[in-house]
């Protein structure tokens, strides 16, 4: 397993090197000129200018040239200057994933929570009106259009009912000191400021259901197929022989073991989380990198889209790094090696 | 569904025809007979004005007008179209490149694999959305372009399925029967190998023309798919989004997306638990 470990991680580098290289690719091939980005119109039929920009930013150099220039300043973390922002990428993102992993975070734990209770509830029930309900809820969750489930929930339930407020992270007239963590929660609890708290999750609430919902049918569904295979085994039936109560079997023997199999798809749904981010912010003006993913495609903003797209396939990858690892350790039984691939 | 009891009734129905497949059929034939029929049913045009703007739902237009006065009803049945055509041409060019591929991978072994499967996990490195919208940036808008970017997300899912496939189905007696009987190289991967290979294709097809509609929307939605005359529904939904308080803008074609996707899942869904033993429950 050791082995296998290690050649996950050397296996790492290699594959962001063929992600930077499919960056590269793309950045090569795309219309957008990156010179009419930088230059002005007018200036346009000034040769002058225009090789003084192009020296500028390299763009007199050759391809080969130009792609490990691309990598370096990549593995320094520089992911090049924003058309539309006229700032780095990389200063941009940062600013703005605090928001997008506040906003995972919760829907994480909102899917999680209530994809494990449904199919618990439906592996307990099974094939009653409980589990088909389940499993309607979890299929709806993965067919939706986040894009437009938040909009429908947004009118309902902000300006029909007024339950909850509008879109935005925080009320559009509330101004507290950023703190240090940038998680308006954390930072909150840390400030002792339970108001600020209050609002911030009365605004997490509908884009963390929203984008959860998707999460929780994947959820539900394995833990369901997983604890009917463990409700059969003999170590249950032993359970029950010795009369622990219904509740102590489902949850104390069944689930425990039922969980192992759910830990890799809580880490893979991560990719799911990280879809829906962006379509999820843009609809409630999160000001996270899903929305500035969204913005910069709209403005054909290459190099802010090119590296969202590089930060969020780094993400994926490291993720699912640790959920095969976590997957190999927690689960003896499998034993990795010896196949190819 | 049938009761236990109807025994002598059971060969009436195939296995694989379940309840949550019937229910799938039902609804996809629904949104392919409103593709095929929308212009027969005398609606208005989708494309032209035809009543006063942002009209709420009414006898008239069942689903009000959006704000260039055009019919949302007829906007959402015309939208059938380039939905189901985005989703059949993406999956079955993704199918055809990724089977082909993969086939050849898991078939030839040596640098052809090695190079297919590295290309392989680095597409799959990427989030699916970040990718296609990246990849359709580059293109610039369009639907054919949008189009072009989900097939490049896509290839790879069937790439790796269809190898893994290849490389269990050629270790079987019957193959090596055949290559003992000089079946020569061609016919072999195509007859012998590749048509035991499509069951798990086939299913992993279906569902994910559902995900597929919904990604395509979703880039439309965004602005890089369908430009705006056209009635489609992640582009109306994108319309609908800025019209907040006249939600019917976007409650057709969102009720269309989420109907068409959950029906092709229902039939993935009920497909899989049939044919794949394993997850038989």
């Amino acid at each position: 397993m050791i082995g296998y470990i290690l050649r996950r991680l050397l296996a790492m580098p290699l594959l962001l090197l063929g992600v930077a290289t499919a960056a590269f690719f793309l950045s090569q091939v795309t219309k957008a000129d990156p010179l009419s980005a930088v230059v002005g119109e007018r200036q346009m039929n000034n040769p002058e200018i225009v090789a003084a920009a192009k020296a500028r930013w390299g763009l007199d150099r050759s391809v080969p040239e130009r792609y490990v220039i691309y990598v370096v300043n990549l593995a320094q973390g520089d992911f090049g200057t924003s058309f539309r922002t006229r700032r780095p990428v990389a200063e941009d993102i940062a600013a703005r994933l605090p928001a997008t992993l506040e906003l995972v975070l919760f829907a994480m734990l909102f899917g999680v929570t209530s994809g494990v209770a449904l199919g618990v509830a439906a592996a307990h029930w099974r094939d009653s009106w409980i589990d088909h309900a389940a499993r309607l809820f979890a299929l709806i969750g993965s067919s939706m259009p986040v894009f437009w489930t938040g909009l429908i929930l947004l009118y309902v339930l902000s300006v029909a009912l007024g339950w909850l407020p509008g879109p935005g992270r925080m009320d559009a007239r509330a101004a507290f000191e950023p703190g240090p963590t940038g998680f308006h929660t954390v930072d909150a609890v840390l400030a002792g400021d339970w108001r600020r708290l209050g609002m911030a999750l009365s605004h997490l609430v509908l884009p963390a259901f929203v984008l959860g919902w998707a999460v929780t049918g994947i959820i539900s569904r394995l833990v369901r197929g997983s604890m009917l295979d463990v409700l059969e085994q003999d170590y249950v039936r032993t359970a029950r022989a010795k009369g622990a109560g219904e509740r102590r079997v489902l949850f104390g023997h069944a689930l425990r073991n039922a969980m192992i199999p759910t830990l890799t798809i809580i880490g893979h749904s991560f990719a799911y989380l990280i879809t829906g981010a962006v379509l999820t912010e843009t609809i409630f003006a999160w000001p996270g990198i899903g929305s500035y993913a969204v913005d910069s495609a709209r403005t054909l903003d290459h190099p802010a889209i090119i590296g969202v797209t590089l930060v969020g396939a780094a993400a994926f990858l490291l993720s699912n790094l640790a959920t095969d690892i976590a997957y190999a350790v927690f689960n003896p039984r499998i034993e990795y090696g010896g196949g190819r691939g | 569904m049938a009761e236990a009891g109807a025994a002598p009734r059971r060969a009436a129905r195939p296995a694989w025809l379940t309840a949550p497949v019937i229910l799938g059929l039902i609804v996809v034939s629904f949104w392919i007979a409103a593709a095929l029929s929308a212009d027969l049913w005398g609606l208005a045009d989708p494309l032209r004005m035809v009543a006063r703007r942002l009209q709420p739902p009414s006898a008239e237009h069942w689903l009000g007008t959006d704000a260039l006065g055009r019919d949302v009803l007829s906007r959402t049945l015309h939208g059938a179209r380039f939905s189901l055509l985005i989703a059949v041409v993406v999956v079955g060019v993704a199918v055809a490149l990724g089977s082909l591929l993969g086939a050849l991978a898991g078939f030839l072994g040596g640098w052809v694999e090695t190079g297919v499967m590295r290309l392989v996990d680095v597409v799959l490195a990427f989030p699916p959305v970040l990718l296609a919208m990246a990849v359709a940036a580059t293109l610039g808008p369009g639907l054919e372009n949008a189009a072009v970017a989900l097939i490049a997300v896509w290839w790879p899912v069937y790439a790796r399925l269809m190898r893994g496939q290849v490389l269990e189905v050629r270790t079987r007696e019957h193959v090596e029967a055949a290559v003992a009987c000089g079946v020569r190289p061609a016919r072999l991967l195509w007859k012998h190998i590749l048509s035991l290979c499509w069951t798990p294709v086939l299913i992993n097809a279906t569902m994910d023309v559902g995900q597929v509609i919904l990604l395509a929307a979703a880039l439309s939605f965004i602005g890089l798919g369908a430009t705006p005359p056209t009635p489609e529904w992640g582009a109306m939904i994108s319309a609908g989004a800025t019209q907040f308080y006249s939600w019917w803008i976007a409650f057709g074609p969102g009720m269309a997306i989420l109907t068409i996707v959950l029906g092709f899942n229902f039939l993935g869904d009920g497909l899989r638990d049939v044919l794949d033993a394993r997850s038989e429950r």
